[in-house]
């Protein structure tokens, strides 16, 4: 069995992330890592080749589309456990919107032959959760997607899916899209084995031709959508605080809402 | 003048609130219709339903052959329609479904994708809050007829009578949309409070509950509020995780959001930032939450709440 784990680079949540004069995302300039959530996705791969019965015949390859130093969120994978790399990297890629990516990725995907596609939840950047949904379509297969529970068995896949309104069991024949959310249980730390031993796993790295993918279908100046303008958010004006003592504070808190007219 | 379809977010046919903000932000576009993926037998409801917010036509499409399958009929069905109407714009509501569904419509109908619009102005260009609230962004579609998911609270409803008539459209599903089959679904238990991402007050407690909720729901009933949770409350499996606020639960923006043992966590932050009044009570006055708060009390939230929420039930006597 082939598995694909999507994973994306992604600017660190904690730093300072901004936007660029081209009002994309600055995602060379900034402390990058692979994203939280895609981690699960790893683990959930990973434990599929653990539970398989045959786990040698199980193949986990990390697939990531990102400039030049998206790599570490490849090597992060590998470093978890994943058998091996594929890095999308191609200047013309720089600003594309997920329209774009999701085409990149999937003409990516096309070249291996997965029995199962793994995504993240949502990136923890630009968190709009449509990847996989996308790649579903691009690609002509079910989707399983926002799984809080995966069951795999020969080549049937079971989800449990914390619907909006209901809770639900979805199954589905392979191949097929796999997404996953942080409730699928935590990811695992890289080991110092692990860490050592990717060093030696194999890493492509490819160019849009190698996809067959013309540049001028990707990008900045071909994004279906365009952002026009991006402001910071002017920071809170400091807000009143006092300190409780002997119910002093819910008096005060309770003449707060009356003035704003809670209560 | 040109028709923005509207995707009618409802429960077996009960209309939710979204539904009414999208057709008032859909008025400012165009002429709203509203698209009702629901059981055929609420056809008539739910058209007087939308129709006193502005729906000229209601497009009712009956789910039973989409509903057993996840996402991809439903995709189908719209792209359908919008081939048939050629419409301005498609407004869905901002749902893990919703926008999924316009996942798959975008690359069907080769056109542009903006999720979680916070606003919807002419254009349509639309406005989001991004990194965790940090930034707002404006943006637009460049390709094909612009994909909208709006997020719940993004405008306060304009009555507005429509039209309201009502066209049963029939649609075809591919055998290719049928491969991710929905085998049980369990409703959600109604808690009898208002809904998390739609409420006006959210009430939410973390880690420093200790696991005891009572304060919080107590206080949340006062005030007609809806109860969240942090992540490290839904973790520690105080609180199922469709109570989560945050980056990877749900994102709120009510009118007033109290966080009561919440530390204020990036995570956290995400999925509440823009609400407009912020409160918190913490008995750590170096939690960061307090740097966001509008009003905040240092003080232990088990004695706090339920002082507040006598006030509270006192003074609304």
């Amino acid at each position: 069995m082939n598995i694909a784990v999507c994973v994306k680079y992604v600017p660190d949540a904690t730093g300072d992330r901004h936007f660029e004069d081209d009002k994309t995302v600055d995602r060379v300039g900034v402390d990058g890592l692979l994203s939280e959530l895609d981690e699960y996705a790893v683990e959930q791969a990973l434990q599929i080749k653990e539970k398989a019965e045959n786990p040698e015949d199980v193949t986990v390859t990390a697939v990531c589309v990102g400039p030049e130093q998206a790599v570490d969120a490849v090597r992060k994978a590998l470093q978890m456990g994943a058998d091996q790399g594929v890095h999308v990297s191609d200047e013309a890629i720089a600003g594309s919107d997920a329209i774009a990516t999701s085409l990149v990725l999937a003409k990516a995907l096309e070249k291996g032959s997965y029995d199962l596609v793994m995504c993240g939840m949502a990136s923890t950047d630009g968190s709009m959760s449509v990847v996989p949904a996308m790649l579903a379509e691009r690609l002509g297969l079910p989707q399983l997607t926002l799984a809080s529970v995966v069951e795999a068995q020969g080549d049937q896949v079971r989800i449990k899916r914390d619907g909006d309104t209901a809770t639900e069991v979805v199954g589905g024949t392979m191949p097929l899209v796999l997404s996953v959310t942080d409730q699928s249980g935590e990811a695992r730390y890289p080991s110092f084995k692990g860490i050592m031993a990717a060093k030696k796993k194999p890493l492509e790295t490819l160019s849009l031709s190698d996809l067959g993918v013309d540049a001028g279908e990707v990008g900045l100046s071909v994004a279906w959508s365009e952002v026009e303008d991006t402001t910071a958010r002017p920071p809170r004006e400091a807000g009143e605080i006092v300190k409780d003592e002997d119910g002093t504070g819910a008096k005060a808190l309770a003449d707060f809402l009356a003035a704003k007219k809670f209560i | 003048m040109s028709e923005i379809l509207v995707v009618v977010d409802h429960a077996e046919g009960a209309v939710k609130k979204p539904t009414y903000e999208m057709l008032t932000l859909a008025a400012r576009l165009g002429e709203p219709s509203a698209v009702f993926l629901g059981p055929a037998d609420k056809n008539a409801e739910v058209a007087e339903a939308v129709k006193k917010y502005g729906a000229a036509k209601v497009y009712a499409v009956d789910d039973a052959p989409l509903k057993g399958y996840l996402v991809a009929p439903k995709a189908e069905a719209l792209q359908q329609l919008v081939e048939k109407t050629s419409p301005g714009a498609v407004l869905i509501a901002s749902s893990a479904e919703g926008k999924e569904i316009a996942a798959r419509l975008a690359i069907k109908i080769d056109s542009g994708l903006i999720t979680d619009a916070i606003d919807v102005e002419e254009g349509p260009v639309t406005t989001q809050s991004v990194f965790a609230g940090n930034y707002t962004v404006k943006a637009k579609v460049t390709q094909g007829t612009p994909i909208i998911t709006v997020k719940p609270n993004s405008a306060a409803p304009v009555e507005a009578e429509g039209a309201g008539a009502l066209e049963v459209v029939s649609v075809t599903v591919s055998d290719g949309a049928k491969g991710a089959q929905i085998v049980a679904s369990q409703p959600r238990k109604a808690t009898g409070r208002p809904e998390l991402t739609e409420a006006a007050i959210v009430v939410s407690g973390g880690r420093g509950t200790g696991g005891n909720f009572e304060p919080v729901e107590d206080l949340a009933d006062a005030l007609g509020a809806a109860v969240g949770a942090s992540r490290a409350a839904v973790d520690s499996g105080w609180k199922p995780h469709s109570y989560q606020v945050g980056q990877t639960g749900k994102t709120v923006s009510p009118q007033l959001y109290i966080a009561a043992g919440i530390s204020g966590a990036i995570q956290h932050r995400a999925g509440m930032q823009t609400s407009k009044t912020i409160v918190a009570v913490n008995k750590d006055d170096e939690a960061p939450i307090f740097e966001l708060v509008d009003f905040g009390v240092v003080g232990d939230l088990h004695t706090v709440l339920p002082a507040v929420t006598e006030e509270v039930t006192q003074r609304k006597g």
